[in-house]
C-alpha cells in the first residue's frame, strides 16, 4: 500500500488542533505520539460495549473481553516475532518491564563482584535499576563509551565484555542521539560469552519492523504509548526459559494458582508475572495501534521518516551556528541539535510560540550531555505523520531564535 | 516603592507589548541586564533546584532590607530572576513574606508557573521567601 501522508494526518484527530491560533506541529514523538482515531476509538469501545474485568467470570462480558485481551497478547507476540504468546507479560510500560528484569531475573543472576553491561546512551530508566541493583549486590556497573557521532563501536563493547559480566541490557535506539544500535551483533558477540542480553525497545518499535526471533534477544521491552497506543501499557518479551526460572515480580490475585494461609502456589505464563487487574484498555488500545502500524507497513513508515531525517538533518546543517548531536550512520528520525551558544531552554521557549512542540533538556539522559559537555539539547523527534513542511517551520523558527538571542 | 507599587510599574511596563514577541524581547534585554550574582556565590549551594536552566540565587539583609542577587545560564529564565528581583530586593523581610505575585500573570508570563515548564520560577519565589523568612527569625533572636 503506498504510503499516503495526507489519509495518515486525517487519522490522527489532535493535528487539527491550533497552539497559540496556529496548527500544532508535533515534532515531541520520541517522549510520546499522537494517538490515531482507531486506537482512540477501540478504548472508548470498550468502555462503552464491552467493559468487564478479564480472566474471571464465567459470565459473556468477562469472556469478550478475556478473549479480547487474550488475543491482543497473540497480536503482540506475532508483531515482533516471539515464538509463543506467554513469552509476552503485559507492564506498565518499558521502565516496569527493565525494573521485573533487574529485579527477579538481574538478582538471581549478580552476586559481588559481578558486573552490569550497559552503554552510554541509555535512558535513565535503563540506567538507574541496574545501578540499583549492583549497589545491592555490591556489583559493578559498566558502561561501553559511544563515539562523536554517537555510535557504539563494536571492538568498545567486546572490550567491556569480560567474565564478571553477568548480564547486558542495551537501547536498541538512542532516545536522546536517535543512533539504532547494532542489536544484533552484539547480541550475538554476548551469546558466545553465554550472557544473557536486555533490549530497551522504547525507541525502536514504531520506527522499525522488531523481530525477537531474529535478533535472539533474552529480553526486549517497549511502550504502548510511544507506539501511538495509550499510556501506562508495555510489554516484556523473555524467552520461556527465563520466564519459567523467574520468581514472581509482584504477587496478589490473578497470578496465583492456589492459596491458603500457608502456602500459595503460582499461576502458569504468561500471568505469573500479572498480579492484579491489568489495563484492559490500554491493552486492547495497544493491540489497535499495533493493527495500525501493521496496516500501515513498517517498512513504508521506515523509509517515509528516513525521508524526514536527511530532509531534517541537510536544513539544520544549512543553519550557521546550529550543531547537532548523534550523526550516526544508522539513525531513527531525531535531531538533537543546540543552536549558537543559546541554551535550549530559551531556544525552546521561543520555538514553542511558533506552536512547534519539541523536547528540550537532558532528554532523560543525563550522561549523554555530560560526554558532550552541554546542559542539554533541543530535540525534534519525528514520526509517521509529519512532513517537510512542519521541518520549514521549524527552521524558520530556529532563525527567529538567532535573532532574538544573538 | 512597595512590592505592590514596584508590581504594577511592570504590569504597567508590559501592557505597551502587543504580542509576545515583543514581550519576550523585553524579557531577554532584562535578562542580559540582570544584577551579576558575586561569582563565588555561583556554586551548588546557591543553586536552585528544579529549573531545567541553572539558576544562582543569593541574599543578604541590609538595614531591614533583604538585598537579592542572582544569575542563570539562559537568558530567559534571567529575565524572570531580574523581574523577582525588582519587586522582591530591598524589601523587608515581612513585606516578602507577605507579598502576592499576581503580576506574573498580569503580564502573560503565567506559563512559567506551570511545574512542566520545570525552569523553576516557583521554585524562586519560594526560595525567595525562605530567604526572607530565615533572616527575620535571625533578626529576632539577636
Amino acid at each position: 500500500m503506498a504510503f499516503d501522508i495526507n489519509k495518515i494526518r486525517s487519522d490522527f484527530p489532535i493535528l487539527n488542533r491550533k497552539v497559540y491560533d496556529k496548527p500544532l506541529v508535533y515534532f515531541d514523538n520520541a517522549a510520546t505520539t499522537q494517538k490515531p482515531r482507531a486506537v482512540i476509538d477501540r478504548i472508548t469501545d470498550y468502555y462503552t460495549n464491552e467493559n468487564c474485568n478479564i480472566h474471571r467470570g464465567v459470565h459473556h462480558l468477562s469472556q469478550a473481553a478475556t478473549t479480547a485481551f487474550e488475543n491482543t497478547r497473540e497480536q503482540i507476540a506475532r508483531f515482533i516475532n516471539a515464538s509463543k504468546k506467554e513469552e509476552i507479560i503485559i507492564t506498565k510500560g518499558t521502565t516496569e518491564s527493565i525494573n521485573l528484569i533487574a529485579a527477579c531475573f538481574g538478582r538471581d543472576i549478580l552476586q559481588k563482584g559481578g558486573e552490569v553491561l550497559i552503554t552510554a546512551m541509555e535512558h535513565h530508566s535503563n540506567l538507574v535499576p541496574w545501578q540499583m541493583l549492583c549497589f545491592e549486590k555490591e556489583a559493578s556497573l559498566q558502561v561501553v563509551p559511544f563515539n562523536d557521532k554517537g555510535e557504539i563501536e563494536m571492538s568498545a563493547y567486546k572490550d567491556h565484555i569480560n567474565d564478571k559480566t553477568r548480564i547486558i541490557a542495551l537501547a536498541h535506539v538512542s532516545n536522546t542521539l536517535g543512533t539504532i544500535n547494532p542489536v544484533k551483533e552484539m547480541i550475538q558477540y554476548a551469546h558466545s560469552k553465554n550472557i544473557p542480553v536486555l533490549i530497551d525497545g522504547a525507541q525502536a518499535v514504531s520506527h522499525l519492523k522488531v523481530d525477537v526471533s531474529d535478533l535472539d534477544c533474552d529480553f526486549y521491552c517497549f511502550s504502548g504509548h510511544k507506539a501511538y497506543g495509550p499510556m501506562g501499557v508495555g510489554v516484556l518479551y523473555a524467552k520461556e526459559k527465563h520466564l519459567e526460572a523467574m520468581p514472581p515480580y509482584q504477587t496478589g490475585g490473578e497470578m496465583v494458582e492456589s492459596v491458603s494461609f500457608f502456602e500459595t502456589t503460582f499461576n502458569v505464563l504468561p500471568f505469573k508475572f500479572e498480579a492484579g487487574t491489568p489495563n484492559v484498555e490500554a491493552v486492547l488500545g495497544m493491540g489497535a495501534a499495533i493493527k495500525y502500524l501493521e496496516e500501515t507497513g513498517m517498512e513504508s513508515i521506515a523509509a517515509y521518516e528516513d525521508d524526514l531525517l536527511a530532509y531534517g538533518t541537510k536544513k539544520l546543517k544549512e543553519i550557521e551556528g546550529v550543531q547537532l548531536y548523534g550523526t550516526a550512520c544508522k539513525k531513527t528520525g531525531v535531531l538533537s541539535f543546540l543552536i549558537d551558544n543559546i541554551h535550549p531552554y530559551d531556544a525552546g521557549t521561543i520555538i514553542d510560540k511558533f506552536s512547534i512542540a519539541v523536547r528540550t533538556g537532558h532528554h532523560c539522559a543525563q550522561p549523554v550531555m555530560d560526554r558532550f559537555g552541554i546542559p542539554g539539547t533541543i530535540r525534534a523527534s519525528f514520526a509517521m505523520y509529519n512532513t517537510k513542511e512542519e521541518i520549514d517551520q521549524l527552521v524558520e523558527a530556529i532563525h527567529q531564535v538567532k535573532k532574538m538571542f544573538g | 516603592m512597595t512590592i505592590k507599587e514596584i508590581q504594577e510599574q511592570i504590569i504597567t511596563e508590559f501592557g505597551n507589548f502587543d504580542d509576545w514577541m515583543d514581550r519576550y524581547n523585553h524579557l531577554i534585554d532584562m535578562g542580559k541586564s540582570c544584577p551579576l550574582i558575586d561569582e563565588k556565590y555561583k556554586t551548588k549551594s546557591f543553586l536552585i533546584s528544579g529549573c531545567q536552566s541553572r539558576v544562582w540565587l543569593h541574599a543578604s539583609m541590609s538595614d531591614g532590607e533583604i538585598i537579592f542577587t542572582a544569575d542563570s545560564d539562559a537568558v530567559i529564565t534571567k529575565g524572570i530572576v531580574n523581574l523577582l528581583i525588582r519587586v522582591f530586593s530591598k524589601q523587608p523581610a515581612d513585606d516578602i513574606i507577605a507579598a502576592d505575585i499576581s503580576f506574573i500573570d498580569a503580564i502573560g508570563l503565567n506559563e512559567h508557573l506551570s511545574p512542566t515548564r520545570s525552569n523553576g520560577l516557583m521554585s524562586m519565589i519560594k526560595q525567595m521567601k525562605l530567604y526572607a523568612l530565615a533572616f527575620k527569625t535571625k533578626a529576632a533572636n539577636q
